[in-house]
């Protein structure tokens, strides 16, 4: 760090402080989760006292113990948890690359074209963005099951990056309007094709900022519910939608231990890889990505 | 309430006689068609649809039991082929499949190989066979024995007496909120009134037509019955569906509530709750509300339909296997307790009885009316501005009528 | 770029945003302009296993044949707009001639579903987006400022109330906000009110949405802030100070002007994201004290009848609004296309 960022102790004690009551802010109602995770219900809900959350009375009095891991063997073991995790990666990764590939594509030559068609087609996208998703998947449900691609994980896959584009495209658009023109310009003047420019020139360079996007893509896809709930079929479901199915419905009981210990047991993972590709993230945006 | 159990199983039991034990030693292995069925997910249908496809497994075979199966099943039995042979259905939901003319009538299937199916399960409108039921439900008081006793207090038979009750358990410092329910903004709370009104002996549209007329004495009834429940509520209560109302009663800070009568199951085990909230827990029959003598309440089927744009063949694997997996093949220890099913051979358990006391006290069904949803979601968007205070019931009523006016409008059913 | 190959570069993502969004749409304003065909009720007898009622039911038969004729149904042009479940064009202007009061008048309208979904949107997305923004950029100049080895932990647990699955997540806030929840107990101590429960009230509800709305996405604009701040120029910032600029001084003329276009690029996509709010108002079982123009097309989608005309009319109307709330920032992106020739 250079002087420029040196602070005098006063202002680096208030910077520590909003900062430390942000993370608790931000943290706590997961830690919470993760501690309640291992209680039985009527000590998760605390419905009448918040401290049996803290003792596990009820925990205690159905189980014997203080801990419990109920909750992660009926979600992993008895409801096969583990098959939804496996959707979930298999259809994540494949958001993340084609609307990547693609995005990268689009956003390349938006970022290089100086006629207004460009500006148009960026002004659309954000048009299509701002559609509420549950009325596009009530207009995809007919066409789907009469076409027979209602249910499969590849359908899923698609409209997931369909409707993710218009977010891929703007940042990604603002990520390479920051890659000098006279780069891939020059290599032209070479002769080389558009496209070799593209491959040789800006692909090397671009990393940092496509594995930003990348991140916004995973975490659409990770979280999504609208679509995945809709065009799944019980077999092929992802988390989130196996999540809400352990809620229960008016007339029946749900398991929500189940869905608590799901949801803190699929944050682990994401705390790893968010650990791995830190430096990647912050580099990808430090090399200049989203700028309005 | 041994006499109520008799008295509902006695009709079937009288209808089946002949039949059951054929029914008992039917073989099933059917090995050739498709059977794809669409419906809720809580157990009782799992149970249903896994006997079913077990009984096909000789077939094509698929199943996807989802909340939001209504979303789901008209676009899914739209298509030719349909993608779902069968719905598993409600008497609310069955409307929207008749409506858009995706299930096909059952007679000629019922006659074919059907002769199994005690009358009572049959569900006719306009005398075709549209569904075959195979479970009910119903909302019903659940109490705490041991509140009441301390309080002195007999079991409620009507909301007037609920509401005498609770005041005296609040003044004897015993609950602060005794009452409870499902008044969530919405489904539930729309729900809520449509048991209230039918209890003040209120019709909701001018017969044949679409016409709503709830703008009455009976709908200001019906509300002020409400209001005056939730002082007794905790105020919370506009965001308690019946998974929270439950989880509330579990903690024990609730006596007295109208549950469904297919969640008494969990509250009466000893997950979940200590041991002086679930031993306590008892079951009553229906409410009522005024002099009307209707209960407050409405009764629930569930059954299944098959599919019309679907191949003979289809329908008939569909339609035998789901006729065997609702017969009395599907009874055992682990299914009986998981619904108050109408099939032959089932024995009522204690969680039972408030359903059972519900269809005796001649309750009545939820009304299977093309529009009567069109209501349910404009009852449940705007009963709650009464609730709070915001504004009188005249002008709430007057604002689901209007709202629902336009719905309908829409909708074809009013010009 | 050369028509030829901007148009291979962008076909891919082009296709894909015609099937599955324009199309769509088209699909949708088409449905918002037809209603169904008027149905032909008659009375019937059901009987099932409670024995047998009279009720009304569809003549299919005689609808049939004007559904054939007709399969988008009968065209309404702009009526579904105009009905009371939307723009309800009459009782608003029925309500301005009848009022003798602007308060009056602003009751009756607040009454009326659509714009009592409105209100709540608009107060929700112009509270949220400024704090979101605001809030945002603190987190990241403080986090700028941890120890390197810090930071890798630090961002992801600022990052986790954006990663936890919004479901889950909103649901768990709702139970420990609770009356008798840790939080819903740390309010009344802190109010020193033993009754304060903020279920009950609207006013305490809407400040929670917001809060909630503004703790789950403050994660996005810190993300975006905090690399925005590894390119502030060093050297402008060192003579800045050698001019004896204060701190304070150094962030509000070199910091901040540096970080205008991703404020931009932030601005536009909360405006979106916060006008269309849904999911917290579903897990906060909120929808009596607030309402919002998705929460209306999800009632209208998800009821036993589903209500798809007035479903595709709220949606249209909702990317109208979107479109009117981010005109200033695409007008702006529009003289930038002009100046970059």
């Amino acid at each position: 760090m250079s002087t420029a960022t040196q602070r005098p102790l006063n202002v680096r004690f208030l910077a520590t402080s909003f900062l430390v009551l942000w993370l608790i802010l931000a943290a706590f109602p997961f830690l919470w989760t993760v501690w309640g995770s291992f209680k039985v219900e009527g000590d998760f809900f605390s419905k009448a006292d918040w401290a049996n959350s803290m003792f596990g009375t009820l925990t205690q009095a159905e189980t014997g113990g203080a801990f419990t891991g109920a909750g992660y063997f009926g979600a992993w073991i008895q409801e096969e948890f583990w098959r939804a995790a496996l959707n979930t990666t298999i259809v994540c990764f494949f958001v993340v690359t084609i609307s990547l590939t693609c995005g990268t594509l689009a956003a390349y030559a938006l970022s290089r074209s100086t006629y207004r068609y460009a500006f148009w087609l960026l002004l659309f996208a954000l048009i299509f963005r701002a559609t509420p998703p549950i009325i596009l998947v009530s207009g995809y449900l007919l066409p789907f099951f009469e076409w027979n691609l209602w249910g499969h994980l590849s359908t899923t896959i698609i409209v997931l990056v369909a409707i993710n584009q218009p977010f891929t495209l703007w940042m990604l658009h603002s990520f390479f309007k920051n890659i000098p023109k006279d780069l891939d310009e020059s290599a032209m003047v070479d002769g080389c094709t558009r496209f070799q420019a593209f491959r040789h020139v800006i692909i090397p360079i671009m990393w940092p900022g496509v594995i930003t996007t990348g991140l916004f893509s995973f975490l659409l896809a990770y979280n999504d519910f609208a679509v995945t709930q809709m065009l799944l079929s019980k077999e092929n479901q992802t988390v989130v939608p196996k999540l809400f199915s352990f809620l229960g419905t008016t007339q029946t009981k749900g398991n929500v231990m189940f869905a608590v210990a799901a949801v803190v047991s699929i944050t682990a993972p994401l705390f790893v890889m968010i650990v791995f590709f830190q430096r990647q993230i912050v580099s990808g945006l430090t090399a200049g990505a989203v700028k309005g | 309430m041994n006499m109520i159990k008799t008295a509902l199983l006695g009709t079937a039991i009288a209808a089946v006689a002949t039949t059951s034990a054929m029914a008992d030693g039917h073989a099933c292995a059917i090995d050739s068609g498709r059977i794809s069925i669409i419906g809720n997910e809580f157990p009782a249908i799992q149970s249903v649809s896994a006997l079913a496809l077990e009984c096909a497994a000789g077939a094509e075979t698929a199943s996807n039991l989802t909340a939001d199966h209504q979303t789901l099943n008209v676009a899914g039995m739209t298509g030719n082929p349909a993608e779902y042979t069968s719905a598993i259905v409600a008497n609310s939901s069955i409307v929207a499949l008749i409506n858009e003319d995706v299930i096909q009538p059952l007679d000629a299937l019922v006659a074919e190989y059907g002769a199994d199916i005690p009358p009572h399960q049959l569900i006719t409108v306009d005398g075709n066979i549209m569904a075959v039921a195979f479970m009910a439900n119903a909302q019903h008081l659940v109490y705490r024995k041991d509140v009441l006793e301390q309080a002195g207090l007999e079991v409620p038979t009507s909301y007037e007496e609920v509401l005498a009750a609770a005041e005296k358990i609040r003044a004897d410092g015993i609950m602060e909120n005794p009452v409870g329910g499902a008044y969530a903004a919405g489904w539930n709370l729309a729900q809520e009134f449509t048991n209230m009104y039918i209890g003040t002996g209120g019709s909701f549209f001018e017969p044949g037509t679409a016409n709503v007329t709830i703008n009455n004495a009976q709908g200001v009834e019906a509300l002020e019955m409400m209001k005056a429940l939730t002082a007794y509520m905790n105020p919370d209560y506009l965001t308690h569906d019946s998974n929270a109302t439950s989880a509330e009663w579990e903690a024990g800070n609730v006596a007295l509530m109208n549950m469904w009568g297919s969640r008494t199951g969990v509250l009466m085990d000893d997950e979940g709750s200590a041991p002086e909230v679930y031993e306590n827990t008892a079951v009553g029959g229906p409410l009522t509300v005024g002099d009307s003598g209707t209960p407050a309440t409405t009764l629930w089927w569930d059954g299944w339909t098959v599919a019309k744009n679907i191949s003979d063949e289809e329908a008939a694997t569909t339609f035998q296997a789901l006729a065997h997996a609702t017969s009395p093949a599907l009874l055992n220890d682990e299914t009986m307790s998981q619904a108050v099913w109408l099939m032959e051979g089932f024995e009522a358990q204690p969680v039972n009885e408030g359903v059972l006391a519900s269809v005796a006290a001649g309750s009545t069904p939820y009304p299977m009316v093309p529009f009567q949803g069109l209501l349910h979601s404009a009852l449940g968007d705007n009963i709650a501005d009464f609730l709070q205070g915001n504004e009188t019931a005249e002008q709430t009523l007057a604002d689901i009528e209007a709202a629902y006016t336009a719905a309908a409008t829409e909708q074809g059913f009013l010009q | 770029m050369k028509h030829g190959s901007f148009f291979w570069f962008v076909l891919p993502s082009v296709i894909l945003m015609i099937l599955f969004i324009a199309l769509p749409i088209v699909s949708v304003v088409t449905q918002s302009l037809y209603t169904q065909h008027e149905q032909v009720i008659v009375t019937v007898e059901n009987c099932g296993p409670f024995g047998c009622t009279e009720a009304q039911s569809v003549d299919q038969e005689a609808t049939q044949a004007l559904r054939d004729a007709q399969p988008l149904g009968k065209f309404a042009g702009l009526d579904v707009y105009k009905d009371r479940n939307h723009l309800a064009i009459t009782d608003v202007a029925r309500a301005w001639e009848n009022s003798d009061s602007f308060r009056g008048f602003w009751n009756t309208l607040m009454n009326l579903p659509f714009y009592g979904a409105l209100s709540f949107t608009l107060t929700y997305t112009a509270i949220v987006t400024p704090m979101t923004i605001l809030l945002g950029f603190a987190v990241a100049i403080a986090v700028n400022s941890v120890a390197r080895s810090l930071r890798g932990p630090t961002i992801f647990f600022s990052l986790l109330p954006m990663i936890v699955t919004p479901l889950v997540g909103a649901l768990i806030l709702f139970w420990m906000v609770d009356a008798r929840g840790i939080l819903g107990t740390g309010l009344q101590w802190l109010a020193n009110d033993p009754t304060l429960s903020v279920k009950a009230s609207t006013p305490m509800m809407w400040i929670m949405l917001m809060v909630y709305g503004t703790w789950s996405s403050i994660p996005f604009a810190f993300i975006v802030y905090y690399a925005g701040l590894q390119t502030v120029n060093q050297d402008t910032l060192e003579a800045a100070m050698i001019d004896g600029a204060s701190r304070w001084e150094r962030i509000r003329y070199v910091v901040i002007p540096h970080l205008a276009p991703l404020t931009t690029f932030i601005a536009l996509i909360q405006l979106m994201d916060n006008f269309r709010v849904f999911e917290p108002i579903i897990s906060f079982q909120a929808q009596a004290h607030a309402r919002s123009l998705s929460i209306a097309i999800f009632t209208d989608l998800g009821g036993e009848t589903r209500l798809l005309s007035s479903a595709a009319a709220t949606s249209v109307l909702t990317i109208v609004f979107v479109a009117i709330l981010l005109s200033p920032v695409l007008v702006r992106t529009w003289r930038d296309f002009g100046t970059s020739k």
